[in-house]
């Protein structure tokens, strides 16, 4: 059975501007074992996606008019608060970008850690804060045991990013979401982050999903890759289709912005215009007013994501032209 | 830690010093002299004011009587009041456990009540409850503690009879209550509005987002991920309140009779008694002091982010 399976979601924002939609009809699917990669600009939806799956969307103003998320094959939507509660933490998991705001900065993190246990598996403290050590080791914090009681100011960024990680494994879940891990750490430490992650999907046989604008983290971890554009899913390819045959002008274009040795000395490729304001989205193809090959029927038909090869689509009238362009 | 309350401490010498010369020489130049004052209408000898000036030692100069002042303290000596011929240290031990009882208790209510207040209101935002809340704290704002006194006495004492009107017995808590709540007024509604910002705005901080993602009930995000982030900025106002209350006590305890500082400091006023006010306001700016350092003691146990060394 499929591990998690977004069907047909859509959020809705009341705001003052009136109402924003902001995921229309989102379809995904993560298997045990498998890394999704979530691609999109800010605004694209998709960690609104994300937090609805995990249910900590703000309801109010939030709301989820339609759609299903099937955990395991039973619709966490139809359940009650506290049926899905113990699913959050607990076979549910998920990884924030910046560490440092995420964790509460008043208690210690062996603390923080240590909380899984004792609200999930009713532990007492001593053992919990045992359990948090070993953790924090598995993470691979070094001197573990001294620092358990320290609070997070006192944690460089990559440890602290490392202490999130421990927190999402604490009950060894069976999908984690992470909304773009590394952005807030350096070069470097992104990469033994990214690592560590990877490794411990794979030891644990979890489910990744992977929300990020960043297409070097994504070739390296994802088996498949979803971009959103103003919140709909408008390419979904295996990871290597996708980099090899974008089959839509919307991922060419990131593609295509990717700085590349062998051009060096060229003028940087950018997508022009800037992401649609959600309470305003264009009519037609939300994307035809920042695309190179937008035509009359983009301003008025919105595409469907048609089924463009094995495992693939793509939300573009002309998906075949786009691929053939590149192949050629 | 304990260098810096050390250095804390240390502080309040020239504090200690600098307050009690500040008052010393407020009280000096009053018009009015307190020997007049013990003549009451009658007209006074004025060879008779002199030699009775010259026995307490106020035909000195200022900085000499401020000199004699200060190194009785030193000795223990408060000074003597002039009228009663009461020593002011008496009437201070008299006074103070009443006025310290009477700000405890309106303390208390204040926190209590303000932060219970407050935590409602900001969990629910916008609501009904926090739209009434506020119009309740404004209204406690706005009305002076005059006022309020004039009308819970009225209200409670003479309408509805639950409580009496003035204090006769201080030590009973019952009695105790109206000018506490009355005392407490002004405390509570910014206490209330503190934490209700603070409340609502933590409410948004990701470390919450966080504590609701890892599975954790409402009462435990509300409880221990919250409300301690929320009591940061309030624990610092309730710090400097405690001095505001003493010197609010002033008011209120005349209102209902309580034989408190506030009493005692503003007949001690009237009468020029200038040993009495510079003892009773050195000690509250001491309390003042004390109860700041506390604070920010308790502040570093709060916000593990601060550090003093």
């Amino acid at each position: 059975m499929t591990l998690l399976e977004v069907r047909d979601l859509h959020v809705d924002f009341k705001t003052r501007d009136g109402l924003v939609k902001a995921v229309n009809g989102v379809n995904y699917s993560v298997e045990a074992g498998e890394t999704l990669a979530v691609l999109g600009e800010s605004g694209s939806g998709k960690s609104v996606t994300a937090q609805a799956i995990m249910g900590i969307l703000d309801m109010p103003p939030g709301r989820i008019p339609q759609g299903e998320i099937l955990f395991h094959g039973n619709d966490m939507l139809a359940m009650s608060k506290e049926e899905r509660r113990k699913i959050r933490g607990a076979k549910i998991a998920m990884i924030f970008q910046d560490a440092l705001s995420s964790l509460n900065p008043v208690l210690t993190v062996g603390y923080q850690l240590a909380e899984m246990f004792r609200v999930h598996q009713g532990l007492r403290r001593k053992e919990a804060k045992a359990k948090a050590v070993e953790l924090m080791e598995r993470v691979k914090i070094p001197a573990a045991k001294a620092r358990v009681n320290d609070y997070p100011h006192q944690f460089s960024g990559g440890m602290r990013q490392r202490i999130m990680i421990a927190m999402a494994l604490a009950l060894e879940p069976d999908l984690i979401i992470a909304d773009e891990p590394t952005t807030a750490l350096d070069v470097t430490v992104q990469a033994q982050v990214m690592e560590l992650l990877a490794d411990l999907q794979r030891e644990y046989n979890m489910g990744l999903i992977l929300i990020t604008h960043d297409l070097g983290v994504v070739a390296d971890v994802a088996d498949k890759i979803a971009v959103m554009y103003a919140g709909r899913i408008v390419e979904t390819a295996p990871v290597k289709e996708l980099y090899r045959t974008p089959a839509h002008p919307y991922t060419k274009g990131l593609l295509d912005s990717i700085p590349r040795l062998d051009r060096k000395g060229q003028e940087l490729y950018a997508i022009k215009g800037l992401p649609p304001n959600m309470a305003t989205v264009p009519g037609g193809c939300a994307f035809h007013p920042r695309c190179p090959a937008a035509r009359d029927v983009c301003r008025t038909e919105l595409p469907p994501l048609a089924e463009v090869g094995d495992g693939r689509g793509s939300a573009c009238h002309f998906w075949k032209e786009t691929i053939d362009d590149r192949a050629a | 830690m304990g260098r810096y309350v050390a250095r804390r401490l240390l502080q309040m010498i020239p504090v200690f010093i600098g307050s009690t010369l500040l008052i010393f020489c407020m009280m000096y130049a009053l018009p009015g002299d307190p020997v007049a004052a013990l003549y009451g209408e009658k007209k006074p000898d004025p060879a008779q004011i002199l030699a009775i000036k010259h026995q307490l030692g106020l035909d000195l100069p200022l900085w000499h009587q401020y000199w004699n002042y200060l190194t009785g303290l030193f000795q223990g000596d408060f000074g003597t009041q002039i009228a009663t011929q009461r020593p002011v240290a008496d009437v201070i031990a008299q006074a103070f456990p009443v006025t310290i009882r009477l700000t405890l208790f309106a303390f208390v209510f204040t926190v209590v009540v303000g932060v219970l207040l407050g935590l409602v209101s900001g969990l629910f935002a916008d609501k009904a409850f926090d739209r009434i809340v506020l119009v309740f704290t404004l209204l406690l704002i706005s009305v002076p503690s005059f006022v309020l006194g004039y009308l819970f006495q009225y209200l409670f004492a003479f309408q509805l009879d639950w409580l009496t009107p003035t204090v006769q017995d201080s030590r009973d808590p019952g009695q105790l209550l109206l000018p506490a709540i009355v005392l407490a007024a002004l405390s509570l509604a910014y206490v209330t509005r503190l934490t209700r910002t603070s409340v609502a705005e933590n409410l948004r901080a990701d470390y919450i987002r966080t504590a609701v993602a890892k599975g954790l009930p409402r009462r435990r995000v509300v409880g221990v991920h919250l409300l301690r982030n929320s009591l940061i900025p309030v624990v610092t106002f309730l710090g400097t309140d405690i001095g505001a209350l003493m010197a609010g006590a002033v008011v209120t305890e005349g209102i209902f009779n309580v034989h408190g500082v506030g009493n005692t400091i503003f007949e001690a006023l009237n009468r020029r008694e200038g040993s009495t006010v510079v003892g009773i306001a050195t000690l509250i700016v001491i309390v003042y002091l004390v109860a700041s350092l506390l604070v920010d003691l308790l502040y570093a146990v709060l916000d593990p982010r601060i550090r003093y060394d």
